[in-house]
């Protein structure tokens, strides 16, 4: 946040001290109280500003603002002072500040865009733009207090439990939000409003003190992930629209995740990643009932799923065994070309060349709905009173599907094999010099990444109910991988975030779709200048990225010797 | 050539020199036009600390990487119990012959337990199966993994360091842990290329201890070493190596009162490390 406002010298911080808090609480009441103020005299914009005491969107935004200002505030000085003794209360009002006025000025910018200039503002606005001002000057001045580890923090298991889950239910409520949201001028102050949020809270040490917690009560928060997950096709009112972009987004982040065991763990390029997705979903493509399916042998879905699994894998084994063995570089040209041998293969072998598989350009149309043990997917179910409708019902196996992928994922990364895949990127040489087999283990993180894929390929093939060549361009692959850097190499929770962001902005912006190469472009550019290791890395990619940071490396190894020492104290 | 000596060596019973562990038959590696390594014959029993010294560039490490199948020997043949391995360090490795490096080659962003952990990797085969499913056999490698690699950091003296990366360790526990991290492959023999280089005394007494206990745990000890008075005390034999070539190979004694090492040593100029590729 101080690339944008300069920061201030600490001998004028000190001089006006006294005065930055006052400053920061007060801008943080105005954005509150502003929240309950007419914003604008036209209630046809920005989901109706126009009423007092019925916040809406950029209404709320300011009074969450507010309130997060308000608290941080009362930790700095006040009744929450103890707790500031532990959360950087400055630091996080000062990005709390900068948040605050991006928002404010976005949301007036879209009601004088929308409705034709500034005049229809009402001073809800104004008083929102004051405080926002107030927020950002005095969170400038409020000095920083000297802070103790959370090492030292006394646990709190009922407590720590229960700010899990409360988290958890608000990015339940976040999402289903945003999901709701049509309107792009709302989507955006939305992600502007959650990211610097995030930001503040980051600043504050919050997700430090969350990812100790979470280390602490790691079935907790994998559990109550899960059950938000769960809940939210309940929240939808049987709404198919935004479920369909929902098992969009899971279907590309469990593909995203399983690219991330070839990419993160175990270091390995692979630009052609879809093909084992499109192998997959051909594979259950051909063994299905749809009409034009080439193979006449109708097992059911889980066999289906194993065998398009295997196909993936064996093809990654047959890509993968003459490349693995020479630098990582020929990897890459030689993914790069097998995603196109793929898509190419799929569009001609159509009987006039070779083997009538797949029916060619046309691909595989009208694949019926899955039926699992008389559970027809294709049909809405009522359950508990909510009725949940056919991409509920993929939603709920895709879900099992990523449960599953992160399980492999996660446990793969935690074993000997995952011990091997770090010792090959620290220093390949050494690690076969040790007796470490480099070539099978980087075989086997290929073979595994395939696998995975196949498998949510052949789910796709029946969700989307077709198949054809061009769902498998390059371009999917190379989203994947945007995926996979944007959000986090070698993390579950990164590929999720990077995944349902690259899926859910085109979705939500359809005016930016056609500029969506050129945005990502720059996004991954940015990126790689400014975090390459991705938005949330795993602490050893970003040590990685970071060989010659010595503060963080000190910084990540006080956390993990904490960690340890809390692992023994149980 | 015979080897006479006391049976007491630093005050510790040196113990009865066994089979033949390694035994290398005129080995030459060629560079081009430069031929590192001349027909050089060698050899290490059990219960025998080798030295390995010779001046700056003399070809020493590349000698080590002939004998662990880092290269492939231009000639000679390499057995190790009477068997040639092939030229795979993995294949060495499992065979039963480990090795330090000159310049450091830890796993810089693992913690000193994970690095010792890996030297296990060869001993252990539990695939990807058993551990996505956390399986019996999953279970008892790992935690038998954990607990060796444990006993060996403490052997080492590294037991408070476990949690530490690699990275952020003095220089000094960085070489240690090399050899922990070696001694966890289970070898028979272990190869340390130059172990105090960038010592202290009172840390190269401590490496000198060190070895002498790897080598009462029924290990064969092969050291590259440019600190005479280290070698001397250090080992039963010792092969000083000029240019790439077998200058003299015998006793700490005979090595010591030739006239043709000293003026090696003059000769070769300076001591100072410098960067090898292995
Ligand atoms: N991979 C290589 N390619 C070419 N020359 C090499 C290679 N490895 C070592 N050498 C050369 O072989 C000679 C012996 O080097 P080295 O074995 O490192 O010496 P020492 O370890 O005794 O100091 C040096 O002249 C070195 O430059
Ligand atoms: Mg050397």
């Amino acid at each position: 946040m101080n690339f944008v406002i300069p920061t201030i010298p600490d001998a004028t911080r000190a001089q006006h001290a006294s005065k930055g808090w006052p400053l920061a609480l007060a801008g943080s009441v105005l954005l509150l109280v502003s929240g309950l103020l007419s914003w604008s005299y036209d209630p046809s914009i920005l989901g109706d500003i126009s009423i007092a005491f019925w916040p809406a969107t950029f209404q709320l935004f300011a009074m969450i603002l507010g309130v997060i200002g308000i608290v941080l505030a009362l930790m700095h000085q006040g009744p929450l002072s103890k707790l500031g003794n532990w959360f950087d209360a400055a630091l996080g009002l000062r990005a709390l500040g900068t948040a605050s006025l991006l928002v404010i000025l976005f949301g007036l910018f879209a009601i004088s865009y929308q409705a034709g200039g500034l005049i229809n503002i009402n001073p809800g606005g104004w008083v929102a733009l004051l405080g926002a001002i107030l927020l950002l000057v005095g969170g400038r001045f409020v000095p920083q207090r000297t802070l103790h580890s959370f090492a030292k923090a006394k646990a709190n298991s009922t407590l720590e439990i229960v700010v899990i889950v409360v988290l958890m239910a608000l990015v339940l409520f976040g999402l289903a939000y945003v999901l709701g949201q049509d309107d792009p001028w709302v989507f955006v102050g939305f992600l502007i409003m959650a990211g610097g949020a995030a930001m503040a809270l980051a600043r504050a040490g919050f997700f430090t003190w969350l990812s100790h917690i979470s280390q602490r009560h790691r079935h907790v928060l994998t559990l109550a992930a899960f059950a938000v997950a769960f809940l939210f096709p309940f929240t939808q009112d049987g709404s198919d629209a935004n479920m369909s972009i929902a098992t969009q987004v899971l279907i590309f982040a469990a593909t995203a995740i399983g690219l991330n065991i070839v990419v993160g763990l175990a270091g390995l390029l692979d630009l052609g990643y879809i093909a084992f997705l499109g192998s997959g979903a051909y594979v259950a493509a051909m063994m299905s009932n749809a009409a034009s399916a080439t193979i006449g042998w109708k097992p059911p879905f889980v066999v289906v799923m194993l065998i398009g699994a295997c196909v993936a894998a064996t093809l990654g084994l047959i890509i993968g065994s003459p490349t693995l063995r020479v630098s990582g570089d020929y990897l890459a040209i030689v993914t790069l070309a097998f995603g196109e041998i793929f898509r190419l293969s799929m569009f001609n072998l159509d009987g006039n060349n070779g083997p009538d598989l797949t029916n060619g350009p046309n691909g595989i149309p009208g694949i019926p709905d899955l039926n699992l043990f008389g559970f027809d997917f294709g049909k809405p179910h009522e359950i508990a009173g909510f009725t949940l409708g056919r991409f509920s019902n993929y939603y709920f196996v895709l879900l099992l599907l990523i449960g599953f992928i992160i399980l492999v994922f996660t446990r793969l990364n935690n074993s000997r094999i995952g011990r091997g895949w770090v010792a090959i990127r620290e220093d390949e040489r050494a690690a076969e010099a040790m007796g470490v087999n480099t070539f099978a283990l980087k075989l086997l993180g290929f073979a595994v990444g395939a696998f995975l894929a196949g498998l949510a390929g052949t789910i796709k093939a029946h969700q989307d109910t077709a198949s054809s060549p061009d769902q498998y361009i390059f371009l999917e692959s190379a989203f994947l991988l945007s995926a996979v850097v944007l959000g986090g190499m070698g993390t579950v929770a990164g590929v999720l975030v990077g995944a349902t962001i690259l899926k859910l902005l085109p979705e939500k912006l359809r005016f930016f779709s056609e500029y969506r190469l050129l945005l990502f472009g720059l996004l991954l550019v940015v990126m790689m200048r400014v975090r390459p290791e991705g938005l949330i890395a795993s602490k050893r990619r970003q040590l990685e990225f970071h060989e010659d940071d010595e503060a963080l490396a000190s910084e990540i190894q006080q956390d993990h010797l904490v960690e340890k020492a809390a692992e023994a104290a149980r | 050539m015979t080897v006479i000596e006391t049976d007491v060596q630093d005050g510790r019973p040196r113990p009865q020199r066994g089979a033949k562990v390694l035994d290398a038959e005129k080995v030459v590696m060629r560079f081009g036009g430069l031929v590192a390594v001349n027909n050089v014959d060698f050899d290490v029993h059990e219960g025998e600390i080798v030295g390995l010294i010779g001046p700056n560039g003399a070809g020493k490490t590349t000698f080590f990487n002939c004998l662990t199948g880092m290269y492939k020997p231009t000639s000679g043949t390499v057995r190790f119990y009477g068997e040639v391995l092939p030229p795979k360090p993995r294949a060495v490795v499992k065979a039963g012959m480990a090795r330090t490096f000159q310049n450091i080659r830890l796993f810089g962003n693992m913690t000193a337990l994970e690095n010792v952990m890996v030297g296990r990797y060869c001993r252990t085969t539990s695939g990807a199966i058993t551990s996505v499913l956390h399986g019996p056999k999953y279970r008892r490698e790992e935690a038998e993994s954990r607990a060796r690699a444990a006993e060996l950091l403490d052997f080492v003296g590294l037991g408070k360091s476990a949690e530490l990366l690699a990275r952020n360790m003095p220089y000094g526990d960085q070489r240690r842990l090399e050899i922990a991290r070696a001694l966890a492959t289970d070898p028979k023999l272990i190869l340390l290329d130059e172990p105090t280089a960038g010592m202290n005394p009172q840390e190269t007494q401590q490496a000198m201890d060190l070895i002498f206990k790897i080598r009462d745990m029924g290990l064969a000890v092969v050291v590259i070493e440019h600190d005479m008075r280290f070698i001397f005390q250090l080992c039963d034999r010792v092969l000083c190596l000029v240019r790439g070539e077998a200058l003299i190979w015998g006793t700490p004694g005979e090595v010591q009162s030739d006239p043709r090492v000293i003026e090696a040593y003059i000769g070769g100029s300076e001591l100072e490390d410098d960067e090898d590729d292995a």
